[in-house]
Parts: structure tokens; sequence; C-alpha cells
């Protein structure tokens, strides 16, 4: 990703993954000419990594000038936190990891009765801005998961208590990004706010980037609830009646794992899990999140709190 | 299915339309019916529509995301929406008909190549239909569609719809469209004639459905054609062993195409130099057209920073520091003369100061009136002088170099959208 003064290529297949990642580029160098703080969200996940990938293309040759941020609620596959901290050591960035489970040990949180910590991760998401003084966060939200997050501009801005008010956002003109905050507020950022879930599997391809391995099928001891295939581990489960079975799975999301669940899948390339999402008559979140089956307004309601 | 390796391009458009027009619908049946709509969603848009006491799904609950707009039934803020065919992706800017109509249609229009106005076959071009289309065309949104929707409703009466056609081309033209800009269709969004699929209840229209339209109308916009404009977002100086004396200015071409060895003016510093490369993480280009985001290197040791922009040195913009300029005012707070704001424009924020208000445009009459103050929603004329220079261009010749914002100091809000000129001229109004 520090290739540069190659040899020539032409501009003349500028094609819709092109815009797409010209667009977000164009993000990328407008937050670091006008913010002082930026972090990105980065979690390990195929979203988070893209929006890494993206940001080294936007100021190649020169290094990423962000650092990296994670809220890791302690029950994520050991796979993805691995993957996390060698693309971290790959490229020579510097991550602060919040660990949710500190936020428990200290009575700041309370674990919940259904054991999962998806919502726990607003407060130390909110606690770690003010901490690192962060002004401009980047997370890898699209547009295209959730109908609350149609609504969201690419610079968001957010109170200083972190809160989302979807009736007081500012128009979006033009590609003219208003960033303007007071003190203690902060904006969140989402460079790939129009890209779609089969627009970033293309780019991924296209690219080259390396995931972490739980995106393509693998065999993993799995339990049924909710309709969904969850893998067992320190977030509770098989419960009484909850058998495990050995099955063909892939995830499409990678989130808290008492919340999220994989898809029976035979794809371990990059070329069938194109084809499996083409194919799919399931969203990405709709088929694997819990959290967002809550309610009809799960997503709006927990943004409005400060949720990524 | 389509082939993950095909190259396709991309159509950015807007969606415009009154209270009860079945804009919604028309949306939701467009993702129906291009199987942009998965299992789950549709399996949620039942169980509401169920709970509504609604017989048939309720198409616009794809659309209307927030827990106010499925209270209230209505569309309140701009929602994106993405679906793709074999021979196209696209982004589409639903935007609201009603409350704050202005800031919704502006949004939506500042980004679209092409704009979907719909009427109600029951009451064709209405006062609404006109105020959307002369801030389409303020906007320069280069093509408009006229979908007259519910054409069920009317029997699908071939009399109807012509008068309705009729109408709308007279308004367009009075804005300034040319007869192959404009392509009106006769559609049902419920029951989805001419939307996806060519209708049989309307043997007497041959054209188009909606959705062919979309599919094959070019992608054009003045900006391709115009001469260099690249507002310097970063420098970016690595300063590592590799690249110890790499200087290069990151920007986004916002009209034009960047040739290497080109002769370039940088403004408002008015320095000349020639472009010694043009470099990306994948390597040198040997030219980059409209919205590629590229990393420029000049022959010359000048130094520039974020805000300047690098133009064709044959075709420079103006340079000037007090701007004529057309205003969309989208604040609550209204706008009086010699007010001190902030203005951006490409990657600049200056002070500025408003001076004599000119003219407020009425969109209903299309004449213009004499006002003390620009409420919101109001379009009118005023002369900006700003602190520092700035390079730019008539919005009519380039969206890019002719656009700004204006922004509040104490709050940060934007407060308007900002046009170069006076992109809106009524020729005539039938």
């Amino acid at each position: 990703m520090t290739a540069t003064l190659n040899a020539p290529t032409t501009d003349t297949s500028f094609d819709a993954l092109d815009v797409l990642e010209s667009e977000a580029i164009h993000i990328f160098r407008e937050v670091a000419g006008e913010f002082d703080r930026p972090v990105i969200l980065f979690s390990g996940g195929k979203d988070s990594t893209l929006l890494v990938h993206l940001a080294a293309k936007a100021f190649a040759p020169a290094p990423i000038p962000f650092s990296l941020l994670h809220v890791d609620t302690g029950h994520n596959y050991q796979e993805v936190i691995d993957f996390r901290d060698q693309l971290v050591e790959k490229l020579g960035l510097r991550l602060v990891v919040a660990h949710v489970q500190d936020w428990i040990d200290d009575g700041r949180l309370t674990e919940r009765p259904d054991g999962t910590r998806n919502p726990l991760q607003t407060v130390p998401l909110l606690d770690s801005i003010v901490e690192g003084r962060f002004d401009a966060v980047f997370g890898g939200g699209r547009r295209d998961e959730e109908r609350a997050r149609a609504k969201e501009r690419i610079i968001s801005l957010r109170d200083s208590f972190g809160r989302w008010d979807p009736r007081k956002q500012r128009p979006e003109l033009w590609n003219l990004y208003n960033g303007r905050h007071a003190a203690g507020e902060h904006v969140r950022v989402f460079p790939i706010s129009n890209w779609t879930e089969l627009d970033v599997w293309r780019y991924i391809q296209r690219e080259g980037i390396e995931l972490p391995s739980v995106y393509f099928a693998h065999q993993r001891q799995v339990f049924r609830r909710d309709g969904m295939w969850m893998a067992e581990g320190p977030w509770g489960g098989p419960r009484k009646g909850e058998t495990l079975e050995l099955k063909s799975v892939r995830y499409r999301t990678v989130g808290d794992g008492s919340c999220t669940g994989a898809v029976e899948s035979t794809a371990t390339t990059l070329d069938e899990v194109i084809a499996e999402v083409t194919a799919s008559r399931l969203t990405e979140r709709g088929a694997t999140r819990a959290d967002d089956r809550m309610s009809e307004a799960a997503m709006e309601d927990r943004k409005r709190e400060g949720y990524f | 299915m389509v082939d993950s390796a095909e190259r396709r391009d991309l159509l950015r458009f807007a969606t415009a339309g009154s209270v009860d027009d079945g804009k919604s619908t028309l949306v939701g049946r467009l993702l129906y019916d291009t199987k942009s709509v998965l299992a789950d969603q549709i399996e949620a848009v039942q169980r509401a529509s169920v709970d509504k006491g609604l017989s048939t799904p309720d198409l616009s609950l794809l659309v209307d995301g927030l827990r106010a707009e499925r209270e209230q039934g209505i569309t309140i803020d701009v929602a994106y929406r993405y679906f793709g065919t074999p021979k196209r992706e696209f982004v589409l800017a639903d935007t609201p008909g009603h409350v704050q109509y202005t800031r919704n249609t502006v949004t939506g229009a500042s980004t679209a190549e092409l704009a979907v106005l719909l009427v109600d076959a029951r009451y064709g071009v209405v006062e609404q239909t006109r105020r959307h289309a002369a801030v389409l065309a303020l906007l320069r949104v280069p093509r408009l569609v006229l979908a007259v929707n519910k054409i069920d409703l009317v029997d699908f009466d071939g009399a109807v719809f012509n008068a309705i056609a009729k109408d709308f081309a007279g308004l367009a033209r009075a804005l300034g469209y040319a007869e192959d800009r404009i392509v009106t269709i006769p559609v049902s969004a419920l029951l989805g004639d001419n939307v996806v699929e060519a209708s049989a209840n309307t043997p007497w229209y041959s054209g188009p459905t909606l959705l062919d339209h979309l599919e094959s109308v070019p992608v054009t916009s003045p900006e391709i054609d115009a001469p260099l404009r690249m507002p310097v977002q970063y420098v970016i100086r690595p300063r590592t062993p590799e690249h110890p004396d790499y200087r290069g200015y990151a920007g986004q071409v916002a009209a034009g195409t960047v040739r290497k060895g080109q002769r370039v003016l940088v403004l408002p510093e008015e320095l000349s130099s020639t472009v010694e490369a043009i470099d990306t993480a994948d390597g040198e280009l040997s030219h980059a057209g409209v919205g590629r985001s590229v990393t420029v290197l000049l022959t010359d040791d000048i130094d520039i920073p974020r805000g300047s922009m690098i133009v064709a040195a044959d075709s420079p913009p103006t340079l000037t520091d007090e701007i004529e300029a057309t205003l969309c005012w989208l604040a609550e707070k209204p706008l009086r003369p010699g007010a001190r704001l902030l203005l951006k424009h490409g990657t600049r924020t200056t002070q500025a100061i408003v001076g004599a208000l000119h003219d407020r445009l009425d969109t209903d009459t299309l004449t213009r009136t004499e006002p003390e103050s620009l409420q919101i929603n109001d379009i009118g004329r005023v002369t900006i002088r700003t602190a520092d220079r700035l390079p730019v261009d008539d919005y009519a010749d380039n969206r890019a170099t002719g656009a700004f914002l204006l922004i509040d100091p104490p709050t940060g809000n934007t407060l308007a959208a900002g046009l170069v000129g006076n992109p809106l001229v009524v020729t005539e109004l039938s």
C-alpha cells in the first residue's frame, strides 16, 4: 500500500467502485484537513478493515495520520482479535483498546441478564472519545444496512453526551462537508456510507484485502437460537434444550458473540462469497444480528444514545 | 445474477414530490421490482402493514426509517437508497416534499444527475410541482423525469396524461430545460405500471418505463468538459527515508481533467507551475478526470496550503472577494443584510459579510420581489464580501466551483446553500 510512482496507468475506466473509492478518500482527506484528533473505530471486521485500507490509500506514501480505537466487548472471536493486532503491527499504527470488562469490573457498567454486551459498548466508546480528546470518529456504518442508518449524514454531529438527533441534522450539500462543532461535541464520519454489502465484497476482491478467516466457510460447533446459528463461548449457551452441532458456517458480520449469528455456507473463496451474497434473500443484519431484531427502531434508539 | 467482474457505472438521482403523491410507494416499488428488497425486509413490512390494518403491504414502510416517520406516516428527512441492475448502480436521494421542502430538495438535488418529480394524475402539475421544479432547475440538475402517478385512478386515460405532459413541458422550457432533457412517464407506483415492467394498460404510451430510462440515460454533467479545477485538501509530506522530499497535493478533481505536463495556476496565490506527476496509491496516472481522488506533484518547489485551488492556466476562474450569488436559505433564523458569517467554498472556509439583498424569488409565480430578509425556504440574490479572495465560477458553468455553504459562526450550523451568479433564468411561463 506504500507503492507509488509506479508504471503509469490510464484513466479510461472509472467505474462504480472507483467512484466509491474516490469519494471515501475525499472524506478521509477532508477530515484530516479540518479536525485535530480523528480516530478510526477498528474491530478487525470487514467494514473497518476496508476503512483502514482506504485511509492508507488516501495518504500514501505517507502513513495514516490517525490512531485506531476498538471497543472490545470481550466476546470476540480470537481469530478476529489476532487479525486486528497483526494488521495494526503491519501498518505501524497506534491502537487503543477499551475493554468493556474493565467498565464492568469497576462498576461503571452492569452485565445484562441476557448476557449480550453489544449495547454496553456505548459508554466505553463515549468515555474513550472524551479521554482521547477525539473530535472526529470514523465508523464503517453503511446506509444500506438499516433504515435509520439510511438517514445518517456522512459527517454527523454528536452532542457532548454523544447523542444523535435525527431531527437536527445539518443539510449535507454537494460534497462540501460542514464539520464545525463546539468544544465537547464531536462528529462521526462514515466514509463508506454509499457502499452496499456487495460493493464491499467486490472491492475486497479487487484490492486483494485480507480478512479474518471467520468470513469464510469453516467447521464450527454451533447451536440454533432465534433462527440463527450461534457459536458456543463465554457469552453463554448452549442453554438447556439447545444442542451443539458441527456445521460448515461463515459470518456475514462480526460483532459481539452473544448476538451475532453465523450462516450456513460452503463459500471458502471470495468468488464464492460474492456469489452467495448476490443470491442471498436476507439482509446482512437481518440474517445475523439479534440486536437489530429487538424492535422496529432498535438501531435508531441505540444511535440516539451514542452507539456507532 | 450480476457478473462480479463486470464494470458498471453509477447514476445518482433524486426524487421529489408533494405529500400523498406516492413517492415512498414509488421508491418502494422500484426497490421491490428490481429485487433490491430482501425477504426479511419484506416480512417486516408485511408484519407492520398487518399491524396497521392494511390488506396489501405498504411499500412506503420500506423507506420511512425513523420512528417519527412511521408514527406520523410521513417522510421527514432525505434518505439514501441503493440498488443495482445488470446495467448500472444507483444512489437514490429520496427527498420529502412538505416539511422544509427547499432544504430537502436542495440537499437531494445538489448531488443528483437526474431528478424524478412526481405528480398525482388526478391533479396534474400543481403549485408544489412548480416549486420543486424551480429548485431542481436552480440547482442545475441536468435531467428531469415527470412521473405521472396514480394513472390507474384516472382509468389509464391517455388524454389526461397528455394534458399533464404538455403542462410540464411548458414549465420545464420556462425553467431552461431543453426538450431532450425531460421525459414524462405514466405510472402506477401501487400497481407497478411502467415502473419496471411496461404496462398493458397504457397502449397510448410508447416511451420507456421509469427503470428503462434510468438505466439508459447518459450520465452527463457540465463539469466533465469544463476547465480543470482541483481544490487542495491536504499536503502529503511523508518525510520518510524512502520519500524524503515527496510533496504531493491531495485532492479530488472537481472539474475537467488534470494531465501530466499540464500548465497550471494555483489560486489565490497566483503561482504558475506544471504537473510533474499524478500519483495514486496504485501508481501514477497520465491523466485523471472529474471525481477521481489523486495526489498532484508540481515541478516547482512552491508552498501551497489546504484551501488553495489548482486550475487550468489557460482558463482560470474569477478570483474575487465580492460575489454576486443566489442563496437557498435553510435555517429558522432569517438572513438580514450585514450578517457576519462563515463561507465554505471548495476546501477553504473564510469570513463573509452579506451586503445588499437584491431580490427574493417567488417560486409559485417565478417572479422576483424585494425582500428585507430571507426566511427559511426562501431563495434570493445577494452580494457577499469575503475576507479571502476566492476562485469562483458561475454555478451555471460549474456546480463544483460555483457552490458554497454559509455557516453560522456560533453554532456551526449550515444556514444556506450558495450558488455563484444567477443560475435560474426564467424565460417565459406558459
